[in-house]
Formats: structure tokens, C-alpha cells, sequence
């Protein structure tokens, strides 16, 4: 454990160095966010009766989006990781007193969280003070908040565990740039990043909650900003946990598999 | 010219030759514009209208955008990946040949595999185009032809500015990428639905409604005024104080050698 | 003719310290450090020389090729060279240089190296015939004829270093930089690159400007020296001068059977196990032969082989001689 903790301090110090690229992503975030909103506000003003959340919830699920973006992000991959796997050097890993996954586990979480930290609290604050309808406000009640607290943490696993997937299929495909460029658009299409998930077509929102995307940052989201609550907030959460462990568990088995045809290849 | 050709040449060749990268990557060019065209699509058939605009006109705002961002992504590649080109310091390599530096640039790097974005793009036209009900007169033509072509000028400058900003900040970069993944992203709907304020800003401070906003109005017969039909080659001015900070950092470059 | 005089640069450096709390602080302040890359350096090449340029990491090797490559623009100071001052008028000038960066490829990575050559023709602007003439010239010395329709990827370093060297070579440069031209190659490849940069500098008149760490370089190629250290010239003479400097030591190495070596006047032992001895002279105090005598007198002698210091040595002592 004290090994994984240390990890994380590396990655959040270096990633505390770079003070420009912080400020120029807090800024770019921002003015992401305020487009997505005014865009949805086009919208609103002629179809109020067609939208499907209340424009404040709207507001804040967008500035939830901005504010955790490097945290749920789907195109970010470590390229270390694919190398080592294509260019055979995970031999050199192997030789660490660690277990592989759940290194590269900790890996992408630290480079996710350290900037996810550095990032949202300016957008955030500042997003709070914007004028009604068009700012975050808090979640309805604290019992809205401290869900949220589980399932941001489980939606954070569940999309690590997707991408472990990802890194994994390189094994066994060998150039996985393909596989990647269709999982990334298909996570960001499914998880509610490009629109959130309420302004889908109702048929279609039905096949989306089967799929393990919705786990991702759309249940973590809408039950912030009050738009899910209720036995469907318990259920959602019940969901992401079924996710998470299915994908590890998956991830494991095809991992150990993978591992044994490298060892016995020779890399 | 030729030189030019030659480049081009030299690299289809070399793309070439990892074919399945590139038949991978532009099924995924393809495919990220395809889930934004599906967004695009949900909101529609849950709206049906935005600021007055229907899903067909706003299907030929995005695809005459996306037209431009695709043909500029390829061709102008070298100043979107200007970057790598000081880190690798390959950048070096091109001040000691004999040829004007924006020119070798432009041929460090072109980026076939665009044409992914492209068909999507081409696709929405060809719905787009009998779906607006427009009659495609000659100047109309003209107009469309204007709107695509001025904003290739518009995006090559955005790029050839964020090469510019490299000189000065490597880490601080990501700023730009509201100016040129922005207008994209933004872009495919007409500036004017994010309201006055920032219509303004993208007509006179980053020029994207020039080319977008102002002439579709004329396109779908919004508007009868003629001078419409040309605003898109002010997109052209827009090279020049570009081209200027290019060269402004450039120098900054050979003086302090990062 | 390269003509330096009194070139000087500065570079702005931000610090950064280590912490946790100093990398908070950096997010809002940022100090920096001023680093006097070159400081006051003057020298002229002649047409048709050969000059090795050494000095330690971050002594200004580089930015001194820069500007003298017109990539860089000095702080103050004039640099003329073929009559040009290569930051004012680059184009021109670069067309009558050629530079190889040792670590750097200028070769299109995915395509047979001849299409490269090609295409470099096309930016020189290197006449048919002259392209031709030049082309069968390097591939004939470089002995890069099979290779040249291989895609530069699949080359070994060996293999593409040359044909990188025949590709700054083109447009039949009057001047070539070298920087590193050895690095990494194995010894086969550098005999070849090194023979080949003879050649070139004596049938062309070519003249080289060559920095490396390899000292074997040095020796094999320059009579001339430009020893670099923080930004200063410390020495521009010839190798055997910088050899001078430092040859009074030498090193015997014997194996012996008897007892150990006692101890000598003017020798120190600096190793004795089992038979095998190292001992260092000071030439200025004793000759050769002196030592051997002596050492004979106490024990038999099996093996014996007298060094000289070493190049690589001789700069190091240099190197702390000027404190660099």
C-alpha cells in the first residue's frame, strides 16, 4: 500500500510543475463549459417543455463534467503501457515486486487524480459564483452528496477497469490503436460526454443503462446534481459495483492469460 | 510547386506503408465525427428546432466546418503538430535548409488519414443538401464554396498561431485548443445560438462566423444581402497578424534556442 | 573562412526546486537562472581545415555550432563566414553547409533512403549531372550501395549514420559540422565514417568541424583542437601540443614471479596481487629503462608493457587543470 501511496505523491508533485499547463486547462475547461451550457440554453429557450432535466440540473452536470473531466476522460491511455506490451518490455515489469495490474491500476488512477485535483477547484469555485440558471449549485440534500462521494469513486473504478481492458486487448492484437480509437469514441459516445444521457431517445436510454458506460460519469453526475435520486440512485450504484467487479475480474483472468503466453514466448 | 508534390509523394508513401494504422485511424476520424453528427441528430429529434435553425441547415453548418477542419487537419498538420517538431528538434533540420521555413513546415507533416472526417463530412452534405430545400443557384454555389474555402484559410491560421504560442510555452498549449478543437466542436452550430456576446468574439477577435454564421444566412436565404457571399475571404486577413506572431516567436526561437 | 569574434550568449533557465510546497509555490512564481553559454569566444577556421571541437556536456559545444549553422542568433559579437553572417542571410548561407546532428535523422523514416536523397536533391536544388557525380562519389566511399534502397527504419545505426553523412553531403558543401558523428556506432562503422571524413576533407576540401566525446575521433582525424569548457575557449592548438601537456606520466604494467615489489624511489605501486603489478613514473624524474632495471633486480620478469597516458586522461586532467 505505502508503495502505491508513494506513486501517487510523484505523480502529483510533477504534475504540480507544470503550473502553466495547469492554468491553460482550468481555462480551457472553462470556456468548454460555458459553450456546452450556453449551447444547451439555445435549446432550452425553444423547446422548454422537451428538455429533460431542469436547466439548473443541466448546469451542473455540465461543470461536474469540466471540473472531473481529467478524471473521467476516455481517451487518455499511459503510451508507456502499450509499449511495453508491444515492444515486449513488460519482461523488465515482471521482474518487480509488484502485481503488474493492479500497478498500472494505481498508475492511471494517480495521473488522472493528481490533475483532476490541481484542476476542478478553481472551475468549480468559479462556476459557482456564475449567475443562476447558469452555475453549479450544491446537491439537493446531503444525502444526495454523499452518494455522489461513493459513486464518483466507484465511476472513477469502473472506467479504470475499462481501460485496463483496453490495455490488456493489446496483448493480443498487437496494434492497438484500432481498438482504441473505437473504444474511446464508443465510451465517450455511451457514458454521456458528448450529451448527457437524459437527451437521448428514451428507447435508446433503456440498451445505454445496460451498457457498463453509464456507470461511468453519468451515474456519479446526475445523482449530484438531484436529477436521479430515490430507489434509482441506490440501484444505479448497485450497478457501477456489478461493473467494476465483473471488468476486474475479467481483466485479471485475460491478464494472467496474457502474461503466461508472454513468459512462455519469451516477450 | 513541384517540391510541394514531391513532399506529398515522399509521404503518402511512407503512410502507406503501415496501411492498417491508416485504414484504423480513419475509420476512427470517422467514427468521433459520426457519435458528434449522432448527438447532433438526439437533439434534434428531440427539439427540432435551435434559434430558428433546422436540423438540415445546421447539418450544412457542420459539414461545410467540419469540410474545412478536415482539409486544414491534413494539409496544415505540420504547424498542428509544430510542438514535436521543436521538442524532437527537427526544427533545427529545417533552418539549416535552404528553403522558407513555413514552407518546409507544411511539408514536415501531412495527415492523409483525415479523409475519415472528410467522407463524414461530405455524407452530411450530400443529405444536407436536398434535405435544406435550398435551389442551388450559382451563387449559392459560390457562397458554399466561399464558406469552405475561408475557412481553411481561418483554421490554417489558428494552427499556424498555436505553432506560434509553442515557441513561448510548450505546457501552456492546451489553452489553445479552445481556438481550434473549440471552433470545431462549437462551430457546427451557427455561432449566433451561444448569443451576442460570443458571437462577437468569434467575429472579431477568432473570425469563425465570418465563414459560418454570416454567409449560411445568406445559403438558406435568411438574408438578401450580396456582400455576404464574400465575408468568408476576410478569413484571409486573418493569416496575417498569424503569420506575424509565427514569425515574431520564430525569432524568439533562434535567439534563445528553445 | 569561419571567422568568430568575441561571440556571446546568455540563456534564461527556470529553477526548480523540490518539495511538495515549492512546486506549490512555482504554480505562482517562477525564478530564473542566467547560464553564460558562450562567453567571449573568438577563433578562425581556413578554408579547407580539419578541427575537432571537444569540450564536456554543456560547455557550448552546440550553441556555438548553432550559430555558426544560423540557427541560433549570439547576445553580442560577430560571426562571418564565407563572408556572411549566417543569422542574417540563412538561406544562402545554409546552402554552402552541411550538419549532421550525430542523435537526429534528417532521413524520411518509412522510405528507401535513395528516395530521401532525392528529394534533398529537389530542396538544394542540386543540379542533374553535379547530383549524379556527387551521389556515385559518396555511395562509392561510404559503401552504401546495397543499402540505399532500404527505408531508412530498417538500417542499423552503422548503416544509417552514413548514409545520413551522404545526405548532408548533397549539395557538395564547402563547410560540414559534425556533431557526434560517432555516437553509439560500433568500430567497424566508426573506421569507416572517420576514413571517410579524411577523404572527403583531402580530395573535396571540404572543411570539417567535428565535436565529439570520442577522443579516438580526435586522434584519428583533427590536427587542430578547440577545447570548450564553460563557455570559454581554453585551448586552440594542435593534438600533439595538448599531448605535450600532459606526457611525463607512464604506466608499466608487469607480471612477475618472486616476492612482492618492495618500495622505490620515483615509482609509485599502485597495485601488487599475485605476480601482476602496475606502476606509475614520472618521466621528468626517470627514464623508462631505469624503472625496468630496478624492478628486474628484485624479481623475475614474465611480462611487461609501458602506456602512455591516455588522450581520454589527458583531457580529463585538462579539464581540472581550468577548473571546468
Amino acid at each position: 500500500m505505502k508503495k502505491y501511496m508513494s506513486f501517487f505523491k510523484i505523480r502529483f508533485i510533477s504534475g504540480l510543475q507544470y503550473r502553466a499547463a495547469a492554468w491553460a486547462g482550468i481555462s480551457t475547461q472553462f470556456a468548454w463549459g460555458g459553450l456546452t451550457v450556453l449551447m444547451f440554453w439555445a435549446f432550452y429557450q425553444d423547446g422548454k417543455n422537451s428538455f429533460p432535466m431542469t436547466f439548473p440540473e443541466l448546469s451542473s452536470y455540465i461543470w461536474m463534467q469540466q471540473a472531473f473531466l481529467a478524471m473521467f476522460m476516455a481517451w487518455f491511455f499511459d503510451n508507456e503501457i502499450f509499449d511495453s506490451i508491444t515492444s515486449g518490455g513488460i519482461a523488465y515489469e515482471l521482474c518487480r515486486p509488484c502485481d503488474i495490474y493492479y500497478m498500472w491500476f494505481v498508475k492511471n488512477m494517480a495521473v488522472r487524480l493528481s490533475r483532476t485535483v490541481l484542476r476542478c477547484f478553481p472551475i468549480l469555485i468559479v462556476a459557482a459564483l456564475l449567475p443562476s440558471p447558469f452555475n453549479i449549485t450544491l446537491p439537493p440534500n446531503p444525502a444526495a452528496a454523499f452518494l455522489f462521494l461513493i459513486s464518483v469513486i466507484l465511476g472513477f473504478l469502473v472506467l479504470i477497469s475499462f481501460s485496463m481492458l483496453i490495455y490488456i486487448s493489446a496483448f493480443y492484437t498487437l496494434s492497438p490503436n484500432g481498438v482504441r480509437i473505437i473504444a474511446v469514441s464508443v465510451t465517450e459516445f455511451f457514458s454521456g460526454s458528448i450529451i448527457p444521457i437524459p437527451f437521448f431517445p428514451e428507447s435508446l436510454q433503456t440498451i445505454i443503462y445496460a451498457l457498463p458506460f453509464s456507470s461511468m460519469q453519468n451515474t456519479p453526475f446526475l445523482i449530484y446534481t438531484g436529477h436521479m435520486n430515490g430507489a434509482d440512485t441506490l440501484r444505479s450504484i448497485t450497478v457501477q459495483i456489478f461493473w467494476f467487479a465483473a471488468m476486474t475480474l475479467v481483466g485479471r483472468i485475460l491478464f494472467k492469460k496474457a502474461l503466461k503466453k508472454v513468459v512462455v514466448q519469451g516477450g | 510547386m513541384k517540391l510541394y508534390f514531391k513532399y506529398v509523394a515522399m509521404l503518402l508513401k511512407s503512410q502507406m506503408q503501415y496501411k492498417a494504422s491508416f485504414i484504423m485511424t480513419a475509420s476512427g476520424q470517422f467514427l468521433v465525427s459520426f457519435t458528434a453528427f449522432l448527438g447532433i441528430y438526439f437533439m434534434f429529434s428531440r427539439f427540432h428546432t435551435v434559434k430558428g435553425f433546422e436540423f438540415s441547415e445546421i447539418l450544412l453548418c457542420f459539414s461545410i466546418v467540419l469540410m474545412s477542419f478536415s482539409v486544414t487537419e491534413c494539409f496544415v498538420r505540420g504547424f498542428d503538430v509544430f510542438p514535436r517538431l521543436i521538442q524532437s528538434g527537427n526544427l533545427d533540420r529545417i533552418l539549416v535548409r535552404p528553403r522558407n521555413e513555413i514552407f518546409q513546415v507544411l511539408t514536415s507533416n501531412i495527415e492523409f488519414s483525415r479523409i475519415g472526417r472528410l467522407l463524414q463530412a461530405i455524407l452530411m452534405l450530400i443529405y444536407a443538401i436536398p434535405a435544406s430545400g435550398i435551389i442551388w443557384t450559382l451563387d449559392k454555389i459560390l457562397t458554399a464554396f466561399l464558406m469552405v474555402t475561408g475557412g481553411i484559410a481561418v483554421f490554417s491560421s489558428l494552427f499556424v498561431l498555436y505553432a506560434g504560442f509553442s515557441f513561448f510555452t510548450i505546457e501552456g498549449l492546451e489553452f489553445m485548443n479552445i481556438f481550434t478543437d473549440g471552433s470545431r466542436e462549437f462551430g457546427k452550430y451557427p455561432m449566433s445560438i451561444y448569443g451576442e456576446g460570443i458571437l462577437k468574439f468569434f467575429t472579431y477577435v477568432i473570425p469563425i462566423a465570418l465563414f459560418q454564421y454570416y454567409p449560411l444566412l445568406y445559403l438558406i436565404g435568411r438574408s438578401d444581402n450580396i456582400g455576404l457571399i464574400f465575408l468568408p475571404l476576410m478569413g484571409f486577413l486573418f493569416m496575417i497578424p498569424c503569420y506575424c506572431f509565427f514569425k515574431f516567436g520564430l525569432r524568439k526561437y533562434k535567439s534563445t534556442g528553445s | 573562412m569561419i571567422e568568430l569574434k568575441n561571440i556571446s550568449k546568455t540563456f534564461k533557465v527556470a529553477k526548480r526546486n523540490a518539495g511538495f510546497s515549492e512546486a506549490v509555490k512555482a504554480l505562482f512564481k517562477k525564478d530564473y537562472t542566467y547560464i553564460k553559454a558562450l562567453q567571449d569566444i573568438s577563433f578562425t577556421i581556413g578554408d579547407g581545415e580539419m578541427v575537432g571541437y571537444i569540450g564536456p556536456n554543456g560547455a557550448g559545444k552546440s550553441s556555438t555550432i548553432k550559430i555558426m549553422s544560423g540557427i541560433l542568433t549570439p547576445d553580442s559579437g560577430e560571426c562571418v563566414i564565407n563572408g556572411r553572417i549566417p543569422w542574417k542571410d540563412r538561406i544562402r548561407h545554409v546552402k554552402e553547409i552541411g550538419v549532421v546532428f550525430g542523435q537526429r535523422s534528417q532521413l524520411w523514416w518509412d522510405v528507401p533512403v535513395i528516395d530521401s536523397f532525392e528529394l534533398i536533391r529537389d530542396i538544394y536544388n542540386v543540379a542533374e549531372p553535379d547530383y549524379k557525380k556527387t551521389l556515385a562519389q559518396l555511395i562509392e566511399l561510404l559503401n552504401i550501395c546495397e543499402i540505399v534502397k532500404t527505408p531508412a527504419r530498417q538500417l542499423s545505426l552503422g548503416q544509417r549514420m552514413r548514409c545520413e553523412i551522404a545526405a548532408s553531403l548533397l549539395h557538395s558543401p564547402k563547410i560540414l559540422f559534425l556533431d557526434e558523428p560517432t555516437i553509439g556506432l560500433d568500430a567497424v562503422s566508426k573506421i569507416a565514417v572517420r576514413d571517410f571524413i579524411k577523404t572527403i576533407n583531402r580530395e573535396n576540401k571540404t572543411t570539417v568541424i567535428l565535436t565529439t566525446h570520442d577522443m579516438q575521433d580526435i586522434e584519428a582525424l583533427t590536427e587542430r583542437i578547440l577545447l570548450i569548457g564553460k563557455g570559454r575557449i581554453l585551448l586552440d592548438g594542435s593534438l600533439s601540443e595538448l599531448k605535450m601537456r600532459n606526457s611525463s606520466h607512464k604506466t608499466l604494467t608487469v607480471d612477475y614471479t618472486g616476492e612482492k615489489l618492495p618500495e622505490y624511489e620515483n615509482m609509485s605501486v599502485i597495485k601488487d596481487l599475485n605476480g601482476h603489478a602496475e606502476i606509475i613514473i614520472d618521466t621528468n624524474l626517470m627514464t623508462v629503462s631505469q624503472a625496468i632495471s630496478d624492478i628486474s633486480a628484485n624479481v623475475e620478469i614474465k611480462d611487461i608493457s609501458v602506456a602512455g597516458e591516455t588522450i581520454d586522461k589527458t583531457v580529463v586532467s585538462l579539464y581540472k587543470e581550468f577548473n571546468i
